[in-house]
């Protein structure tokens, strides 16, 4: 491994998971340890939490409802529009409730193996355990749940396991959830005990003493700057899948928030694991600005293939049956098209890139529902999947239920993110990452339904649990806005957005953002070489070096300015980009969502290396010109053993 | 903080009165307007019975309650309950109508209506036109001082003599059209206000006052339009 | 398809606006239609021009962030007989002919203060929320799921109220500038839920008190709001948040201060 592109330090770890008692018991015995915040000093701590998605939400409503003083900021214009309400599929929950020999255990189990075995056990263990109360508290604020005729929830399989765990609302599922935790919050901040910032939009981190004490954030109707403090920050800031430009996230996701904390100190975990979603609606055009994601359900009826012969560009009605090949099928005879999400979306891209992709630009496979509409009868069809084909029907303009649907992969969900310990706090005293934006609970590869579980176990019961216990120390001494530390970060952020606007070049910030994504899309993504990393390794720089001599941003920064806010997200995306190359190359094996060409199988199946590569990749942030620094988290098996997976 | 400039934010005037309250009496004193006009339409018709017929009629108004009451008391309070109602119908729209304009002060410069029904986008207009013409009526055939008849004639006389003058019927005309229209809303909507309606009723709602608007304005416009074309004489 | 755009420009609340004309060339009728506005702006800004702002984030019609009236329609509803009910961001230009001249304007309402162009302050909608369009359930209270049963046809019709994304296109749309469809859908997903009954008085009182406060106009009963809102939420939630207001303020509920 090339040296020059990083250097290793000292291996970190988790300190907080209490060992000392078996894994059931640990996060009763961490809550038990923790000190606790007598209700009356509670008042007299603030805590900053950024992001008011499903972690955000729930945290700044459940910290207001325990008495803290809560100042939440969003960038949208209302926390409604957090992009957690865009989640289509479910939740998942070890409920039980269907007799089907679930439980904590199961759900814990399912998720390390379908992470790939590049998770922590004690966090997984803990998801699955809070995951029944989840279920509990949004029921008793009204999210109305699909349910059953005896008025009882109904459960649904979902993303590949054999128990009935996931809770949904019919196709709205992040939504309603959302909505949840949303009301909660906005009867907060009605009490008085939530601040709300509206349209705010987080730039810096303020470290004082070594320890998180405030943020700086942008007004973005006003334009203005400032300061922000408080006795602990927590950041909920959402994905970074918009690295790639193309993804089914929102069009302001962004990766500010938790790289200005990376680079104030905040250890990055993991930044390579991407996930590549196999049902999007395919790209279609220059000027496409977001991919739409299909629900993972049509797989269930759909039958993926492509033609055999390549370069076939008939209408696929007319392509008789022996000419086709459901490649799936063939591949995969026990799972078929249910292959979990990053095979499936491994394998459209590899039929595609022998030239036998469909659609206009040749990046696209068939999902046929021609047999499961003779089998099954166009009303049922209708019945199952009727709202999705409507989609897919005002997006392409095209009937699904006469000619098959075209699909193609789309990034979708990023398990890296700040590393955090056992209590979610990162490697900044006093600041908490929560959410997608942390490096989570899913190790390499995240299955169905269980990010949103993760965002709510994290903001309604984990967080407000473990963060007292780094408050009981609070009140910490006033940060005055006139300190060095929270000077120099304001005036660091007011120069880089006069930067911006005043380099007045000839291009525009989307051009530099679609070139970006797509090298990253083509060298960082699906399959990753280290040839291909390399390459984009060598391209990252110049792109980098490009935009900040040659980016057009007009307007001013004392306005409502939304060319100025893209411009500020898409230099972050150029940094995280190297990190994320950097990562992946030097991950020289194969796992979840991270697929080195490489390391495979003769099959071409991911191989993992557990002898190497069994740890969390956590990295340094150093100053321009120095390579990030590596710090290794080991991960233990004590529970489920480490085993190679297989869907055929 | 506020999202916007405290200097941004047109603040409203405190609403003391909510708006649905205001609906309600909307609907409230339309429905007693209704009634009335249910039973004033019927006592119309009367005037195919022949003057003597419509005359006692118009005598026995005036004598409801007798002896228990002195006369004219129960048409008194009828009148009453009718200036009551006409008020606060017209207070509750003025009030709407200028909440809504201060709701909205810059117009659209493109503008399409889709669900909007003209009898919807009329109400009030055609309020307007509906209080003129109340006006006009009660010193028409009421008092008599508009009536080319005049105040002594009896009040079969005074309804030919309007109703023979194709101008006065025309004011009729237009004034029960209004009227239809405006029942054609106003029942749909006092349904709505009263939170009578819902998915399954809405057709059946929406049916019936169409229906009821066309009774209730032709049941109206056929003794005038009798008297005008000679049917009565 | 080459089109003519009129698009309303204004650098804040208070400074002028007017509508500005602007053509856009080799728009694709696969492109959404706020892809065609980023073609616009794009060329906007190199041409060293103030892009057009506009609001937007998730792009497949769920956020509720984007909204503009389009040739006099909220986010174009209506106007053509084949097109769903959507949002501006499931629009695409395939609805539309070579040629085509588009009145693009900001949703026009006292109540949502303009903040640029197409982009106006729709905080309104929330602060309704904040006076009661919530359960009162703090975290960790919650009892067993299952303890709460919910007759499968109320928790089907309070997830229809519920999907309503506060967009504000009916209050745009609206005549009066009234956002009843809006306060009603919460109330009716709510008040349709057992878990909501104990509240469900103080509730309605409280949201149209609010309403009136943030100088929002009173409903009508037009309709134009359900034939613009990209959910589709019916009129019926209007009858019923009626319903349930008459019934608390005979219950003696009043709204706070
Ligand atoms: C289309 C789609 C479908 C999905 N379906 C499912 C599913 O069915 N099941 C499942 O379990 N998971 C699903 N996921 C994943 C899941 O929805 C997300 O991982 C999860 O909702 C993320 O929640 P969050 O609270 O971490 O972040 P988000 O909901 O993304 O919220 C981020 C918040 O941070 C704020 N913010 C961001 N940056 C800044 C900044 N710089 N300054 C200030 N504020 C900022 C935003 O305003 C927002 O409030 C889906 C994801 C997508 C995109
Ligand atoms: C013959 C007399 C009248 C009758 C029978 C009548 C009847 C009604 C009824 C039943 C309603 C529906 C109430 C509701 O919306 O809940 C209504 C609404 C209304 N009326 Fe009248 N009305 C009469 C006269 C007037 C007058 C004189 C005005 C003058 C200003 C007026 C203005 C309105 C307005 C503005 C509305 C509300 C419109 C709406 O809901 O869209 N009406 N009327
Ligand atoms: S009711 Fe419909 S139009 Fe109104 S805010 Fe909700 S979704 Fe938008
Ligand atoms: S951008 Fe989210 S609804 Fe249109």
């Amino acid at each position: 491994m090339a040296l020059e592109l990083f250097t290793v330090g000292a291996p970190i770890a988790d300190t907080k998971a209490p060992m000392d008692v078996p894994i059931g018991e640990r996060w009763s015995e961490r809550r038990f340890r923790a000190k606790l915040v007598n209700p009356a000093n509670r008042r007299k701590l603030t805590v900053i939490v950024v992001g008011t998605g499903l972690a955000g939400g729930a945290a700044a409503a459940t910290l207001g409802e325990a008495g803290y003083k809560v100042k939440s900021f969003w960038y949208q214009d209302s926390p409604r529009r957090a992009h957690s309400v865009a989640a289509q599929g479910g939740i998942n929950a070890a409920k039980n409730y269907r007799n089907d020999g679930d439980s904590v255990h199961r759900l814990f189990y399912d998720t390390v193996k379908g992470g790939d075995f590049r998770a922590r056990e004690n966090n997984v263990h803990r998801l699955a355990e809070v995951s029944a109360a989840i279920i509990d508290q949004c029921v008793a604020q009204g999210v109305p749940f699909a349910r059953e005729y005896g008025g009882l929830l109904d459960n649904r399989s979902f993303g590949g396991t054999q128990v009935s765990r996931t809770f949904y609302a019919r196709g709205q599922t992040g939504q309603q959830l959302l909505y949840g935790a949303y009301q909660a919050l906005e009867r907060q901040m009605a009490a008085g005990s939530v601040e709300q910032f509206a349209r705010t939009e987080m730039l810096d981190l303020i470290v004082v003493d070594g320890k998180a004490r405030g943020i700086v954030a942008r007004n973005l109707i006003t334009g203005e700057i400032s300061t922000h403090f408080a006795d602990a920050v927590v950041l909920a800031t959402g994905g970074y899948s918009n690295v790639f430009y193309l993804s089914t996230n929102a069009k302001g996701s962004n990766a500010t928030a938790i790289w200005r904390a990376h680079k104030r100190g905040a250890l990055f975990a993991n930044p390579c694991y991407t996930q590549i979603h196999p049902t999007c609606i395919p790209v279609h055009g220059e000027y496409q600005s977001k991919l739409t994601l299909m629900s993972e359900s049509l797989r269930n009826d759909g039958r993926v293939w492509v033609p055999k012969e390549r370069g076939d560009t008939r209408d696929p009605r007319e392509i008789p049956e022996d000419e086709r090949d459901y490649y799936l099928e063939r591949i995969y005879p026990s799972f078929g098209n249910l292959v979990p999400r990053d095979i499936a979306s491994r394998q459209a891209k590899n039929v595609c890139d022998e030239g036998r992709g469909v659609g206009p630009n040749g990046l696209g496979v068939y999902l046929d529902f021609a047999e499961a509409t003779e089998r099954l009868g166009r009303p049922a069809i209708e019945a199952k999947y009727g709202n999705l084909f409507d989609m897919y029907a005002q997006i392409t303009g095209e009937d699904p239920y006469e000619v098959p649907m075209r699909i193609y992969p789309a990034v979708h969900y990023t398990m890296g993110g700040l590393w955090v310990d056992y209590d979610l706090q990162s490697t900044i005293p006093g600041l908490f990452v929560i959410g997608e934006a942390n490096f989570s609970d899913h190790g390499a590869n995240r299955l169905g339904a269980s990010a949103l579980m993760q965002g709510l176990a994290d903001g309604y019961f984990v967080l407000p649990n473990t963060i007292n216990d780094y408050l009981a120390a609070g009140p910490f001494e006033k940060v005055d806005p006139q300190h060095p530390a929270a000077v120099e970060a304001l005036e660091g952020v007011r120069a880089q957005s006069e930067r911006l606007l005043s380099i007045n070049g000839t291009r525009t910030t989307a051009s530099f953002h679609r070139e970006l994504g797509r090298l990253m899309f083509d060298l960082c993504g699906m399959e990753r070489s280290e040839e291909s990393l390399r390459k984009a390794l060598d391209r990252i720089p110049e792109i980098r070096q490009e935009f900040w001599t040659n980016v057009k941003v007009p307007g001013e920064l004392g306005r409502f300015n939304q060319s100025l806010e893209h411009a500020g997200r898409v230099a972050d995306f150029i940094e995280l980009a190297e990190l994320m190359c950097v990562d992946a190359l030097h991950r020289n094996e194969s796992c979840g969502g991270h697929f080195r060409a490489e390391s495979q199988t003769p099959e071409g199946e991911a191989l993992r290396d557990d002898e190497n590569y069994a740890y969390v990749a956590a990295w340094e942030w150093t100053p321009e010109g120095a390579p990030p620094v590596l710090h290794k988290e080991a991960l233990e098996f004590e529970y489920v053993h480490l085993a190679q997976r297989s869907y055929k | 903080m506020t999202v916007t400039h405290s200097g941004q934010r047109r603040t409203p005037k405190a609403a003391k009165t909510s708006s649905v309250f205001k609906k309600v009496v909307m609907a409230v004193s339309g429905i007693i307007l209704v009634l009335y006009l249910v039973a004033h339409m019927v006592g119309n018709l009367k005037l195919f019975a022949g003057a003597e017929t419509f005359n006692g009629y118009s005598e026995w108004i005036r004598r409801i309650g007798e002896p228990a009451v002195p006369g004219q008391t129960v048409l008194w309070i009828i009148r009453l309950v009718l200036l009551v109602a006409v008020a606060a119908h017209i207070w509750a729209a003025i009030s709407l109508w200028r909440q809504a304009k201060r709701a909205r002060p810059q117009q659209y410069v493109a503008r399409k209506q889709v669900a909007q029904s003209y009898a919807s986008r009329t109400m009030r207009w055609g309020g307007v036109i509906l209080g003129l013409f109340i006006v006009y009526h009660i010193l028409d055939l009421t008092l008599g001082v508009a009536n080319p008849a005049g105040h002594d004639a009896t009040p079969y006389d005074r309804a030919i003599a309007g109703f023979s003058n194709p101008f006065v019927t025309l004011v009729y005309v237009v004034a029960l059209l209004a009227l239809g229209f405006h029942l054609r809303h106003g029942v749909w909507s006092a349904t709505q206000t009263l939170g009578q309606s819902n998915k399954t009723r809405e057709r059946t709602v929406n049916a019936f006052a169409t229906v009821f608007a066309v009774v209730l304005t032709a049941g109206f416009l056929i003794p005038p339009l009798s008297v005008l074309v000679g049917i009565i004489e | 398809m080459n089109l003519k755009l009129r698009v309303w420009r204004q650098r804040s609340a208070a400074e002028k606006g007017k509508m500005v004309t602007y053509q856009v060339a080799d728009v694709s009728p696969d492109m959404s239609f706020l892809e065609m506005l980023d073609v616009l702006n794009e060329q906007l800004i190199l041409d060293g021009e103030d892009p057009v702002s506009f609001d937007h984030d998730c792009r497949e019609g769920i956020c509720g962030s984007c909204g503009v009236m389009i040739n006099g329609r909220a986010h174009g509803n209506g106007l053509f007989d084949s097109h769903p009910q959507t949002a501006t961001c499931q629009l695409h230009m395939r609805s539309f002919k070579d040629g085509d001249t588009i009145d693009v304007e900001p949703w026009r309402a006292t109540a949502f203060p303009l903040i640029k162009d197409l982009a106006v302050d729709r905080s309104a909608l929330d602060r309704i929320i904040q006076a009661g369009g919530y359960i009162s359930a703090p975290t960790g209270t919650a009892p067993e799921a299952h303890s709460i049963l919910v007759a499968k046809k109320d928790s089907d019709a309070a997830f229809d109220a519920a999907t309503c994304i506060g967009c504000g296109a009916c209050v745009a749309a609206c005549p009066n500038a009234s956002s009843m469809l809006f306060t009603s859908s919460k109330v009716v997903h709510l008040g349709l839920m057992p878990q909501g009954q104990p509240e469900r008085d103080d509730r309605v009182v409280n949201m149209i008190h609010q309403q009136d406060l943030e100088g929002f106009g009173g409903c009508t009963n037009i309709g134009e709001c359900s034939a613009s809102c990209p959910k589709g939420i019916s009129m019926e939630n209007i009858s019923r948040l009626n319903h349930d207001l008459l019934g608390a303020l005979r219950a003696g509920a009043r709204p706070k201060s």
